[in-house]
């Protein structure tokens, strides 16, 4: 299999990720997004592993080893930032990243950010169902 | 026990004593008492055996070096003369006595024990002084002195006269001890060795290079630890402490430490006639000087300050006509009657309420309510102003004597103009002395007024050490004969013509301060007076803090009364409002280096706040910007930095291929 086909789909399957890291408001869909983008760094490392090794260039197939650790790293990863969401949802009664603000430097940015409130209370206050459909879409 | 380890055993007791007292103070209060009066007895115990084994004879020398210094050793020494023992024993006997009466005066003082083991430092600094035979060792103690003395002046230092006081008195004795240490080096580098008995050899042999210099370089240090003109001024205002700390440190021993240091190097001070003619004229200056304050005073333990001022005039008179056989007669003559003087003062104070002489010469039979002190002061009285048999007549005599033998020429290496300035102002002095004395008599014990409050008894306590210091100011002038064999061998008996023209002087000034309280005392009634404590029937320590502190309020002012009863006001005339205070010299120290340093400060604080601040504010604000607009950034939505993230690397990257295909 030519070496380009693993790599196409890892470049989409990385930026999938990427987006929804950047887009997603629900803080699980985050996480997701960054499982998408370990598995595809994790895709492109096994395929130039096996694209290496076949040109005897590397014997020791670090890259699957490497792929392991990084499997290894984010079941860790995902489960601490699962324990996270869970106990922030606990708290706060939610899991909107938009809405978890509390870094914010106070004062200045009040304007800004009671604009974006104001477009996410909307959403939240019409219907809870709706905006979870938004978020899991 | 060698005599050597007996005179290491005199300074040492009472240093443990207050190491333990300070140690053991709060855990053990029960022993605070024992371990302030028992090492004091027994130093003055040691000290008198070191005297008689002594005895006046050849000197007892010891050295050891504990550790070499490269360039003139300081050695740990003991150089023991019949001034050395003689002084101890002085000090030892005022130090037990202060003792035994602080357990009375102050017994119900939360501080007594931090107190008690200061006292015991300082009795021991001062044995040090006494008996070290190297002057590094003797810097020691006198700064020990200088140190206890700052803690013990502020021993109420809830009141700011007393905190004032403190600082005041270490700050001019301090002032006077940085010349001194130099004065020392420069001594030292002279004659390559800091121990007396070398420095003296040397002196003899005429090895000294700078002999005026370092004699007035000493001679400031003197001057502030002995309260000579111009660096007294600290004496009067440390009356602010407990009368028992006035009694031993501003009385008997601190202040005689620097006339027992000239008397110990006084061939050094010989050397140079300018240094002694300095001498004079400061002893004349201080004695005549103190003794018209001293007459104008209100507070009766200010009288008893000023007092002590001229009669250290007297001393350094006599070691300015090189006599100090003369000068440590009256040491110690005197200090064993102003001891008493301030002991019974103490007692006067704690009956009466106050220590104003004004409110009291408005109290009838005060003496009958503390009979010791009255019988006891008056004999204190009757040797302070010199009359005969007294002791203080005989060294009083002695010291007359031997300026009256410098002005006729009879002194070699003596100038004549210092016998005259030091026998006239001595002559003047003794006429101001008896009439001050009479005056605080008079006024402290025959009062007319409402009758004295009765408090009961006086603790034994303090009663008895009276009586015990009594003793010697009654009798130590039998001593005159016995003491030439401990001191230079010169002849301390009064002559004939000084002994009638001081005691011709001391009558009419008693007599003259009589007439004057005859004339003035019909107007005490007029003018109702009182500063009195609130706390009458309290401690004695607590009603002399408060007498102090109410002074001020009372009268305006801490030194004297508006009152014209006072004998004192009528014969002083116009000059009594000056000699009140002192003659303004507090008020020219004022003017001269206090005004300055405080312009100095606020000009200093102008420059750091309104001008170093300026460029350190301005170099901030840049920054300061610079943040305002970069916390604006900080919103709080994780995705956005996610992005900026983003956004940088995909930068960083084309920016990377860009220079890399460039250089391609």
């Amino acid at each position: 299999m030519h070496l380009a086909y693993p790599a196409v789909l890892s470049a989409l399957l990385f930026a999938t990720g990427l987006y929804g890291v950047l887009a997603r408001r629900n803080a699980i869909l985050v996480l997701m997004s960054v499982e998408l983008m370990l598995n595809a760094v994790n895709l492109n490392l096994v395929a130039f592993d096996v694209w290496l090794s076949k040109t005897a260039r590397d014997t020791l197939h670090s890259g699957q080893a490497l792929t392991l650790f990084t499997i290894a790293i984010a079941a860790a990863e995902i489960g601490i930032g699962l324990a996270i969401v869970l106990a922030v949802h606990r708290n706060r009664g939610t899991a909107d990243i938009d809405r978890l603000r509390d870094t914010a430097e106070p004062g200045n940015d009040d304007p800004d950010d009671d604009s974006d409130d104001d477009s996410d209370g909307s959403g939240s206050t019409r219907s809870e169902p709706a905006e979870k459909a938004e978020a899991t879409a | 026990m060698t005599t050597t380890t007996l005179a290491v055993l005199v300074p040492l007791l009472p240093f443990l004593g207050a190491a333990a007292g300070l140690l053991l103070g709060r855990t053990a209060p029960g022993f605070a008492r024992p371990l302030a009066v028992l090492p004091s007895v027994a130093a003055l115990a040691l000290a008198a055996v070191v005297a008689v084994r002594q005895g006046g004879g050849q000197a007892v020398d010891a050295a050891t070096e504990l550790t070499p210094t490269g360039s003139v050793p300081v050695e740990l020494a003991l150089h023991i003369d019949g001034f050395a023992a003689l002084v101890a024993i002085l000090v030892g006997l005022v130090a037990t006595c202060v003792q035994i009466y602080s357990t009375g005066y102050l017994r119900h003082d939360p501080r007594y024990t931090s107190y008690a083991a200061l006292v015991s430092l300082f009795t021991s600094a001062m044995l040090l002084v006494v008996y070290s035979g190297d002057l590094m060792v003797l810097l020691v103690g006198w700064e020990i002195m200088g140190i206890c003395s700052y803690f013990l002046v502020g021993h109420y230092w809830e009141t700011p006269e007393a905190r004032a006081a403190s600082i005041k008195a270490f700050l001019v004795t301090k002032l006077g001890d940085v010349p001194f240490l130099i004065g020392l080096f420069a001594l030292a580098a002279d004659t390559g060795s800091f121990r007396i008995t070398k420095i003296l050899g040397n002196v003899a042999s005429g090895g000294l290079d700078h002999p005026t210099l370092i004699a007035l370089l000493l001679l400031a240090g003197v001057a502030g630890k002995s309260a000579q003109f111009p660096l007294h001024t600290w004496l009067p205002d440390a009356m602010a402490g407990p009368t028992p700390v006035s009694a031993l440190i501003h009385a008997a021993t601190m202040v005689a430490a620097g006339v027992y240091f000239i008397a110990r190097l006084l061939p050094v001070f010989t050397a140079s006639a300018a240094a002694l003619v300095v001498l004079a004229v400061m002893a004349a200056v201080t004695m005549a000087g103190s003794a018209l304050a001293a007459l104008a005073q209100d507070d009766i333990k200010r009288v008893l300050a000023y007092s002590t001022i001229g009669q250290l005039g007297y001393m350094t008179g006599a070691l300015a006509v090189g006599d100090r056989g003369a000068a440590v007669f009256h040491l110690l003559a005197h200090g064993a009657f102003k001891a008493l003087l301030f002991l019974a003062a103490g007692v006067i104070i704690h009956a009466a309420g106050t220590n104003s002489l004004a409110a009291m010469s408005r109290m009838k039979d005060l003496r009958a309510r503390v009979p010791d002190a009255y019988w006891t002061m008056t004999v204190a009285l009757l040797a302070l102003a010199a009359i005969p048999p007294f002791s203080g007549f005989f060294s009083k005599e002695s010291v007359l004597g031997a300026a009256e033998h410098a002005a006729v020429g009879h002194a070699e290496s003596v100038p004549g103009a210092a016998g005259w300035i030091v026998l006239v102002s001595g002559l003047v002095t003794a006429l101001l002395t008896a009439a001050y004395a009479m005056r605080l008599w008079l006024l402290a014990f025959h009062g007319h007024g409402t009758e004295a409050p009765d408090h009961g008894r006086q603790p034994v306590a303090m009663n008895s050490v009276l009586w015990l210091l009594a003793l010697p100011s009654l009798a130590f002038g039998l001593a005159t004969g016995v003491l030439p064999d401990w001191f230079d061998g010169r002849d301390l008996t009064p002559t004939l013509t000084t002994a009638v023209l001081g005691t011709g002087v001391a009558l009419v000034g008693g007599i003259v301060t009589y007439g004057a309280w005859r004339h003035t005392t019909a107007m005490a009634g007029r003018v109702p007076l009182g500063a009195v404590a609130a706390h009458p029937d309290a401690d004695g320590g607590l009603v002399e803090a408060e007498a102090i502190a109410s002074h001020e309020p009372a009268y305006g002012n801490v030194a004297s009364a508006p009152d014209p009863a006072d004998p004192g006001r009528l014969l002083l005339g116009p000059l009594h409002r000056h000699a009140a205070v002192g003659f303004h010299l507090d008020a020219v120290y004022a003017a001269l280096f206090v005004r300055p340093v405080q312009a100095a400060a606020t000009l200093v604080r102008f420059l750091d706040r309104e001008v170093v601040d300026t460029y350190v504010r301005g170099a901030g604000a840049l920054p300061r910007w610079l943040g305002a607009a970069v916390r604006r950034a900080q919103t709080g939505n994780l995705q956005t930095y996610v992005s900026a993230l983003l956004a940088g690397t995909v930068v960083l990257v084309v920016a990377a291929l860009l220079v890399a295909t460039a250089g391609a």
